[in-house]
């Protein structure tokens, strides 16, 4: 890693929302301003690898559902987001689909995959 | 013209109205949904987000997945649905209701129910109810139409975008057009603390550095024919201040400055509306001022969570069918909002059957507490270790809190936030 940076960053485990500052000291990482250990853990990962869930919709052979929306499995690491975004874009799947299938298996190595969140009939 | 007969008539196939019908079913009376759109699932089939179901399924789930888990249920249950079915009126009969409806395949359709749920949900505030001056250009849309434009249509309404109010449906917007490669300019809101979440904060504005300015408004909108830009000004002592003005060139507007039930259906049934939640009146049971009529979901008042809305929906379902049985309260004590709480519904308690209340406060405080007073004797007490004014508060009474309370007919339940 790069050198040690300090972050400033809100912690979203709960309501409260403490805002933490979080740096690296001696080889652990410091998580200051948490009020109770979630924080800690939120704020840890937050600082080595954030990590989100992907929703979006993409685009189909159909006239009456253009859009399917979908979803990752869990959540992938943010810097990865954009590339699966424009993977996203560029599909268009044939209607009918069913929730729940899977569009995109094992998303470059890290065991989330992409779902559609919803059923779309095909043409009547 | 089509006529049916039904014990329980539902309005409005959302996440309430599903919820309430498949409560009806199950305790073994016949019941409909009505519902103006093509398919069930009202405004969770345009949610494609992820955020919803931690309660009533214990996973995080998107807008429609949720709504699909709902309409397995109703379909399992034998629920009668009218899709596309729009309900004009409700009027009374000697048998019970009567509900005009029209649908553009089966013309006129009329529905006999002896009880009626109401479950239109809620819609939109927009600039007419905000007032900005300025030019009357295009490309001013309320972010909830934005986001079925994007989400259901696949049409992106706009390049260079600025938000007004920092509501949820706003900030999942201003992520939504940032991953369609939109770009979001800013956050304007008048309040001196976000209206949304602050994951949602978190997550859909400090991710994409987008700026969010609190205690400040759009004070102008200009543009020939589409949106050219808006002036954005902070508020010194409540007032726009001009010498620190600046202006975001920007083609797209989108308003999120807030929901309101939508009750025309219910305003034209006689059913009396509160003017602070905008929904029904509703006793214990859920039961507006109309005997037979309840009311549920965002149509009562508006909630941040579908689950919370569904779990309300469940229980007037129940209230129905106990109505219909001529099971009703011996005694209701009114509910009366105090310090800090804007409302608490439903707005009764039947201290033999006490129930579940969700209640706003007007404050934003960390280790807050709740308290609740009959006759000026403090009857319970709960630690809330955080309020805002967006996020609701849920209390369930239970018949142990309710024992010594020794309610007079008209003692008055006053609930407060210190
Ligand atoms: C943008 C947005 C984001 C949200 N994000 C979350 C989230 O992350 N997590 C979460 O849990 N909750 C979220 N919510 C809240 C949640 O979605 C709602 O509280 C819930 O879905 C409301 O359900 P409802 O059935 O009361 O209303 P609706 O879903 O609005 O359903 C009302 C239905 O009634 C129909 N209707 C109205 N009038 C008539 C009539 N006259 N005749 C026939 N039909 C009629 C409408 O077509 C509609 O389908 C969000 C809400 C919005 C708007
Ligand atoms: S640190 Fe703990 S108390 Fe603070 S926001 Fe996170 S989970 Fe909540």
């Amino acid at each position: 890693m790069s050198a040690p940076e300090t972050k400033e960053m809100i912690c979203i485990s709960c309501p409260i929302s403490c805002r933490m500052t979080v740096y690296e000291e001696n080889d652990s990482i410091v998580v200051k301003g948490n009020k109770c250990a979630r924080g800690k853990v939120y704020g840890e990962e937050e600082y080595l690898a954030p990590k989100r869930m992907v929703t979006c919709t993409v685009a189909t052979d159909s006239e009456e559902f253009p859009r399917l929306p979908v979803r990752t499995t869990a959540s992938i690491p943010k810097e990865t987001i954009d590339e699966l975004l424009q993977e996203l874009y560029s599909l268009n799947i044939k209607l009918p689909v069913k929730r729940g299938t899977t569009l995109i298996e094992n998303y470059h190595d890290t065991g989330v995959d992409v779902i559609a969140t919803m059923t779309l009939p095909g043409r009547a | 013209m089509h006529e049916r007969t039904y014990d329980v008539a539902v309005i409005g196939g959302g996440a309430a109205g599903m919820a309430a019908a498949v409560e009806v079913r199950r305790q073994g009376l016949s019941c409909a949904i009505v519902e103006r759109e093509n398919q069930l699932g009202g405004i969770l089939m345009q949610c494609i987000h992820n955020g919803f179901g931690v309660q009533e399924f214990k996973k995080e789930l998107s807008g429609p997945e949720f709504a699909e888990e709902f309409m397995d249920m109703v379909a399992d249950a034998g629920t009668d649905v009218f899709l596309s079915t729009t309900v004009d009126s409700i009027e009374e009969s000697e048998q019970g209701k009567e509900l005009y409806c029209y649908s553009r395949k089966n013309g006129v359709v009329k529905l006999n129910a002896q009880a009626v749920i109401l479950a239109m949900g809620c819609r939109e505030r927009n600039r007419g109810n905000i007032r900005t001056p300025g030019t009357r250009p295009a490309g001013v849309f309320t972010a909830g139409l934005a986001q079925r434009l994007v989400n259901v249509e696949g049409y992106i309404p706009g390049k260079n975008v600025v938000i007004v109010g920092s509501g949820d449906i706003g900030l999942i917007m201003a992520r939504r057009m940032t991953w369609v490669g939109a770009k979001v300019h800013g956050v304007v809101e008048i309040q001196p603390y976000p209206a949304g979440l602050t994951r949602n904060i978190v997550q859909c504005l400090n991710d994409f550095e987008i700026p969010l300015y609190l205690s400040h408004v759009v004070s102008r909108i200009e543009g020939k024919n589409r949106v050219e830009k808006v002036t954005v000004s902070p508020l010194v002592n409540g007032i726009p201040d001009e010498d620190q003005s600046f202006e975001i060139p920007c083609d797209t507007l989108l308003l999120s400055v807030g929901l309101v039930p939508e009750n025309e259906l219910s305003e034209n049934a006689g059913v009396e509306i509160s003017p602070i939640t905008s929904g029904a009146v509703v006793d214990s049971t859920m039961m507006t001022s109309v005997p037979g009529i309840f009311s549920c979901g965002n149509v009562l008042h508006v909630h941040d969570l579908a689950d919370y809305a569904a779990e309300e929906a469940r229980r007037t379902g129940a209230y129905a069918v106990a109505w219909l049985q001529n099971k009703k309260p011996a005694r209701q004590l009114r509910i009366k909002a105090g310090a800090n709480v804007r409302y608490v519904s439903p707005g009764m308690i039947n201290p033999e059957l006490p129930d579940k209340l969700y209640l706003r406060t007007l404050i934003v405080k960390n280790n807050a507490q709740l308290v609740m007073k009959l006759n000026n004797n403090i009857v319970k007490e709960r630690k809330l270790s955080h309020v805002q004014p967006s996020e609701m508060v849920s209390v369930k009474l239970t018949k142990k809190d309710v024992e010594d309370w020794h309610a007079e007919s008209d003692s008055v339940l006053e609930v407060s936030v210190q």
